[in-house]
């Protein structure tokens, strides 16, 4: 007997309770979650020793061997100043993952303390912060990036703090809806009636509750860092030559690309693809696990 | 219902008046004087400071906010530094390009992602699902400009059946234009289509999920009345607020398309003016866009007012 | 086809069942492992008779249902068994076949109404889509409709037509409901937990509904719930489901009045009834738990739990004996059953500390007002209450009477409106928790009625109980810790919980966590707030048993909330009977009872079915509880009122809570000794 009809998607399970953090045991047996990670993973170590792994020196130009496509010497061809791309393709996962790490780790940070505040304290400080998160997003966010990095200059660090600027109103967005849910329960009311103060109650009681929201926040949001700091580099507003860098080898090398020179921007771009699909794994993932 | 719009409208100005605030005063922060910027290195400093008198920067900063407020109420959007003229007709100019170009995208991405994720949410946990999940969460998240080169390689150069400009140049006709945008909007088209397809996909499988479905099924209904007359009704209504903030990452993505393929569309505008400096074409434009996704929200909540009885009408009696 | 013409067509003769399950088995395939939630399940339903499926949380019971119409969830599906719905399979069918059936033979009504409509199309529409189903076009099907809506008591059909889902009452809605289910002129009806969400006067209308369309429709009908009372009231035969197992059967009043199973006399003897109180007639409890699903017991699988079992009842699975005409029992010693010994006492010595001069708090002219979607809505109005040092005080109330406004206004969770006043031992009571000082707060605590929203789930239960010994006691160090295994001991957990988390204990025991939470801090004023309404049967026993005696041995008075007035009289020496944010009655609790009542404490007392025996129709109130935000003027009850006085004096003025004997007071034009009179000529003594 087959399920003629249409059975209802819910499936009969054991109570869990909501928000109860990943069993790692479950995120292992999935395909797409090692997938995912074998390739983050493959990228990190690129990112840590990249230096040792890379066949040539991604900074040594050969002037003599400009623009070469792909051959046995050198895999994935040669820019205009002659270096070799393999080389500069490993290197260059450093840059974007330490920026984009770092910058969603502000953001959440700072996202999740203002989404607590916004979510709990409600009143005067959320409908102020509110509108001025509205305000904010009403610009796109790489619109809002690059404006503030042509007045900053583009530095690491700038864009780190910038793009985790740009991310904490919507993590703060997101952390402040599980809050409401959180608000509604009764173990609330309790912590009130044993004289709990504010910041306890937010921090000791709230928060752990909300950490599966902000976990998925956090993974998600890393894919967009990536999204965003490659755009910005493509743009011209990322690291700056001739550090290896996916999006601004893209941005050096993408005017000659009607002529025909397809290797010096493909294999950057495919490797940003990679990337961010492999995050995505994970995070769908994660995602996965936690709604069964 | 009339008053909820009103508030709603009432709110919007605000956040505009905020929104303007945060445009004038951040460009202030561009290093650079105008005049010298207009003029270059070798011009004297008396021609500068003239031209800055001129220009009005010399002027306090609440007064040239004043000024320029003012001015935009009556439709002038100020002089470009970096062309000397008015900057309403290459905003107007621009606007209507990417008007063209996003107006493509959206019509080919709203119904295919609503389709995908409707398919996706009746196929629950099935390959059809996960596939078109997995594919649709990894096309949102792949930069434009990534997928843009991958497409102009493969279609451009390689297999050479589509144009790479986005141009179709001065007076082309219809179809052609069409032919020449079609690259350009690929990319924009799957990053929209993540998002509205995991939101069509949400919606419906909710609404599977429901007692009224319940309900309708345990009637002897067939499958496909119950999906038609009770199920999309209510599972598409939060996909089209949805539709309607993607408006926020598709101006953004027109940035990168725009450059990407060199289109004269606004996210392009844009960009020229903040690395040349030309503040006022830089405010407006960014004024611009910002309306125009506040328009879109506007819209997209009164709509679901609109379709949502329970908003629309009273509570229970 | 009318009622009389489907049953002079009758598919087959009389005699055959409408429904027959044999031996049905089913099974849920859980996170990769396969766990069976129905059992050798056998039943079956005469033409036109009522069969109830009664059982706990666990038991099964909805899973039947589901397994009737082939709405299996994904992960479950039938492995055993056959199922015969008037002389068809539905787990043969294809289908469109099973469409049909479930068009024209089985209809169900479910838990909550309001979410079994859909939001998106009007009332009418979905009525009329059952009949479009069988054929007719649309214009026909909307004058059926309405003629249909009319048949279920709703008056203005026309009008209700025309509303969507959230515009009209749940007990409106449950009656669409009904509607569309009869509509079909079904063969069997499915009731599953119908009118559990509703309030008690409401779901008297509904069942009252229910047993005259069964007459009108010829329709044969499953009644699954956990209220034995419903069960007993609405049923001509019964079924007792535990752990997917049908233990025993037989007709209704037999099986309740004579049980032939241990587990059915466990069951019995956890409701209170009548002439039972805390310390007087105590409820039995059932020791030990739920085995846990996809449990795979040798034996009887009730056999943990039973005070007689023996080694055969270990070792092999009793078969069904027939212990009577049309009864069964899954028992060996089913003969055993009369004497079958209590889990605990029956009279035990409760200390009290009871003193009735002396006031430990008083509510003054409490009132408190609401904005709720523009209108103001006022949720309590001029209450004056006290609280009697050591006592229990009931606080009987439907939806809207405003109870747990009162509790939480009290609490400091609420702020009441200006002028009212708050006083704990004579001292007034800031309006919010957090202003209160520390002796104020631990005078003060509250069992909330759902222990997975009041324990935070993140938390080991350990730090949930030290937590108010720490911040309201100030105890630390090894005088915390002692406190802590005694308060545990208290509430009859064991240590070994102390390192779980909410969600890893079942409803009971979490429910305790939350008891020894209120009384970790030493309170002198527990508000029990529905504290049991969200358990099971059994252990909602061994809960009130245990509030019972924390407060002999701690010395509390307690507040006490629910709508379930078996429970209210069990624990309560005062009661007060809240309407519409007003005090209608306040008085001992036996007097309340007993009578001469308010005409509303009437109404409720004959709105709650009680299982020990039918009670005369006496008292049915029409329409809908009115809405807060508009309430009727004067007395507000006169709407409903069916004592209503013809001298108009109901619709102007409000009447006074006025004393009407030492103790007692209420709130009523009527004259007590006219009450008593008109009360005492319909009553047969209760």
């Amino acid at each position: 007997m087959t399920d003629v009809v249409a059975a209802p998607a819910a499936v009969v399970t054991v109570a869990h309770g909501r928000g109860e953090l990943p069993g790692w045991r479950l995120l292992l047996r999935r395909p797409t979650f090692i997938a995912g990670a074998a390739i983050l993973l493959f990228w990190v170590v690129c990112a840590v020793f990249g230096h040792i792994i890379a066949p040539q020196d991604p900074l040594a130009q050969q002037l003599l061997a400009t623009n070469k496509a792909p051959s046995a010497a050198h895999w994935f061809g040669t820019d205009q100043l002659g270096r070799d791309v393999f080389s500069r393709v490993i290197v260059g996962a450093r840059s974007i993952l330490v920026i984009s790490v770092f910058a969603t780790l502000l953001g959440t940070v700072a996202g999740t303390a203002l989404g607590l505040a916004m979510g709990y304290l409600g009143g005067v400080v959320d409908i102020l912060a509110g509108r001025i998160v509205e305000a904010v997003l009403a610009l796109p966010l790489l619109v809002v990036a690059f404006l503030f990095l042509v007045a900053l200059g583009p530095s690491p660090l700038t864009i780190i703090i910038v793009i985790g600027f740009v991310f904490t109103p919507l993590i703060a967005r997101t952390v402040r809806s599980a809050v409401l849910v959180e608000r509604q329960q009764d173990y609330l009311a309790s912590a009130r009636l044993l004289g709990e103060n504010r910041t306890y109650i937010m921090f000791v009681e709230i928060l752990p509750n909300v950490l599966a929201a902000v976990l998925v926040e956090f993974t998600v949001r890393l894919g967009y860092a990536i999204f965003t700091v490659a755009s910005l580099s493509f743009l011209g507003f990322g690291v700056q030559q001739p550090t290896p860098d996916w999006g601004a080898d893209i941005n050096a090398n993408y005017g000659v690309l009607p002529a025909g020179y397809w290797w010096m921007t493909l294999f950057p771009a495919l490797a940003i693809a990679s990337l961010v699909i492999a995050i995505n794994l994970v995070t769908d993932s994660i995602e996965q696990v936690l709604a069964s | 219902m009339a008053t909820y719009v009103l508030k709603r409208l009432g709110l919007a100005l605000v956040t505009l008046w905020l929104l303007s605030v945060i445009v004038f005063f951040a460009s202030q922060v561009l290093p650079g004087d105008p005049g010298r910027a207009i003029l270059g290195n070798l011009a004297a400093p008396s021609a500068v400071a003239a031209l800055d008198h001129q220009l009005g920067v010399d002027r306090p900063l609440l007064v040239q906010y004043w000024t320029w407020v003012t001015g935009l109420l009556h439709g002038n959007m100020g002089t470009s530094y970096t062309f000397r003229a008015p900057v309403e007709p290459y905003i107007s100019a621009a606007l209507v390009n990417s008007i063209k170009l996003a107006a493509l995208a959206f019509v080919i991405v709203v119904p295919l992602g609503i389709l995908g994720g409707v398919v996706a949410a009746l196929n629950y946990g099935r390959a059809a699902d996960r596939v078109i999940s997995v594919a649709g969460l990894s096309a949102t998240t792949v930069p434009e400009f990534v997928s843009g080169i991958v497409l102009i390689v493969v279609f451009g150069v390689a297999l050479k059946v589509l144009p790479v400009s986005a141009s179709a140049g001065t007076g082309a006709s219809a179809a052609s234009q069409l032919q020449h945008l079609i690259l350009p909007a690929i990319p924009l088209v799957l990053v929209l289509f993540g998002y509205i397809a995991r939101m069509a996909r949400a919606g419906t499988i909710e609404a599977l999920n429901s007692d009224y479905a319940r309900t309708a099924i345990l009637k002897g209904l067939k499958r496909s009345v119950v999906i038609r007359r009770h199920i999309l009704r209510n599972s598409l209504l939060p996909t089209i607020t949805v539709i309607a903030t993607q408006t926020g990452y598709l101006i953004g993505g027109l940035v990168i398309v725009e450059t990407l393929f060199n289109y004269q569309g606004i996210g392009n505008l844009i960009f020229k003016a903040a690395t040349s400096k030309d503040f006022p074409m830089l405010a407006a434009g960014v004024l611009v866009i910002g309306v125009v996704y506040m328009v879109a929200t506007l819209i997209a909540d009164v709509l679901y007012t609109v379709l949502n009885p329970r908003l629309r009408l009273g509570g229970a009696e | 086809m009318t009622a009389t013409e489907t049953a002079a067509a009758g598919s087959v003769d009389d005699l055959a069942p409408t429904l027959l399950v044999e031996h049905l088995e089913v099974t849920h395939r859980v996170r990769g492992n396969d766990r069976r939630a129905l059992r050798d399940v056998s039943f079956q339903i005469g033409r036109r008779e009522s069969y109830g499926l009664v059982g706990e949380s666990g038991s099964g019971k909805s899973t039947v249902a589901l397994a009737l119409t082939r709405y299996l969830p994904r992960n479950g599906r039938v492995t055993g068994g056959r199922i015969s719905i008037n002389g068809q399979d539905p787990l043969a069918m294809d289908a469109a076949a099973l469409r049909a059936m479930r068009a024209r033979t089985v209809s169900m009504v479910y838990q909550e109404p309001g979410k079994a409509l859909n939001p998106s199309i009007r009332v009418g529409r979905q009525v009329a889509e059952v009949y479009e189903v069988a054929g007719l076009d649309r214009a026909t099907a909307m004058d059926r409709s309405e003629a249909m809506l009319r048949t279920v008591q709703i008056s203005d059909p026309g009008r209700v037509m025309g509303l969507y889902p959230h515009q009209i009452s749940g007990g409106m809605a449950q009656r669409v409901v009904i509607a569309m289910a009869l509509a079909a002129e079904p063969a069997l009806l499915i009731l599953d937990e119908p009118t559990t969400a509703l309030d008690a006067t409401v779901e008297a209308e509904v069942l009252d509904l229910v047993a005259a369309l069964r007459e009108d429709f010829a329709t044969s009908v499953l009644f699954i719930s956990h209220n034995l009372a419903v069960i007993a009231k609405m049923c001509d035969r019964v079924g007792v489901l535990y752990a997917g197992e049908l233990l025993e059967e037989g007709p209704a009043q037999r099986v309740f009045e004579e049980p032939r199973h241990p587990y059915t006399v466990g069951l019995l003897r956890c409701i209170p009834r009548r002439g039972q109180r805390k310390d007087a007639g105590r409820l039995d409890t059932i020791p030990g738990f739920l085995p846990p699903p996809g449990h795979t017991l040798p034996g009887c699988v009730f056999a943990p739990r039973c005070p007689i079992a023996e080694e055969r009842c270990r070792e092999a699975r009793p078969p069904a004996f027939p212990v009577g005409p049309g009864r069964s029992s899954r028992c060996y010693l089913h003969d055993a059953t009369s004497d079958l010994p209590r889990n605990t006492p029956v009279d035990v010595e409760l200390a009290s500390s009871r003193d009735p001069a002396e006031l430990v708090v008083v509510l003054q002219d409490l009132s408190t007002t609401f904005t709720h979607g523009g209108e103001r809505v006022r949720a309590l109005v001029g209450v004056n209450l006290g609280l009697e040092r050591g006592e229990t005080l009931g606080l009987v109330g439907e939806s809207g009477s405003g109870k747990t406004t009162l509790a939480k206004a009290l609490l400091g969770l609420t702020a009441p409106d200006k002028g009212s006043v708050v006083e704990l031992d004579g001292a007034a009571l800031a309006a919010q928790a957090r202003r209160r000082p520390r002796e104020q707060l631990k005078a003060l605590q509250i069992v909330f009625q759902n222990p997975d929203s009041a324990l935070n789930r993140r938390h080991t239960v350990r730090h949930l109980i030290s937590r108010p010994l720490a911040r309201l006691a100030g105890l630390s160090g090894a005088r915390l810790r002692e406190r802590l295994i005694d308060l545990v001991r208290s509430v009859r957990l064991e240590e070994r919980h102390l390192s779980l988390r909410p969600s890893q204990l079942s409803g009971g025991l979490k429910q305790r966590v939350a008891i020894a939470r209120a009384f970790g801090g030493g309170p002198r004023i527990v508000v029990c707030d529905e504290p049991t309404s969200a358990l099971d049967v059994s252990v909602q026993a061994a809960i009130l048993n245990l509030l019972a005696d924390l407060q002999a041995k701690e010395r509390v008075t307690y507040l006490f909330i629910s709508h379930d007035l078996g429970v209210v009289r069990y624990l309560s020496d005062r009661i007060a009977v809240l309407y519409l944010g007003r005090i209608m009655e306040l008085g001992p609790a036996e007097t309340v009872f007993a009578g001469p009542h308010h005409p509303y404490t009437e109404a409720l007392l004959s709105a709650v079915p009680s299982i020990d025996g039918q009670r005369a129709d006496r008292i049915r109130l029409h329409g809908e509880i009115p809405s807060a935000a508009s309430p009727p003027s004067g007395c507000v009850f006169h709407t409903r009122c069916p004592r209503r006085l013809p001298t108009g004096i109901c619709e102007t003025t409000e009447p006074p809570l006025a004393e009407v004997a030492p103790g007692h007071l209420m709130s009523c034009h009527i004259p007590i000794d006219q009450l008593t009179i008109l009360q005492r000529t319909e009553q047969d003594g209760d």
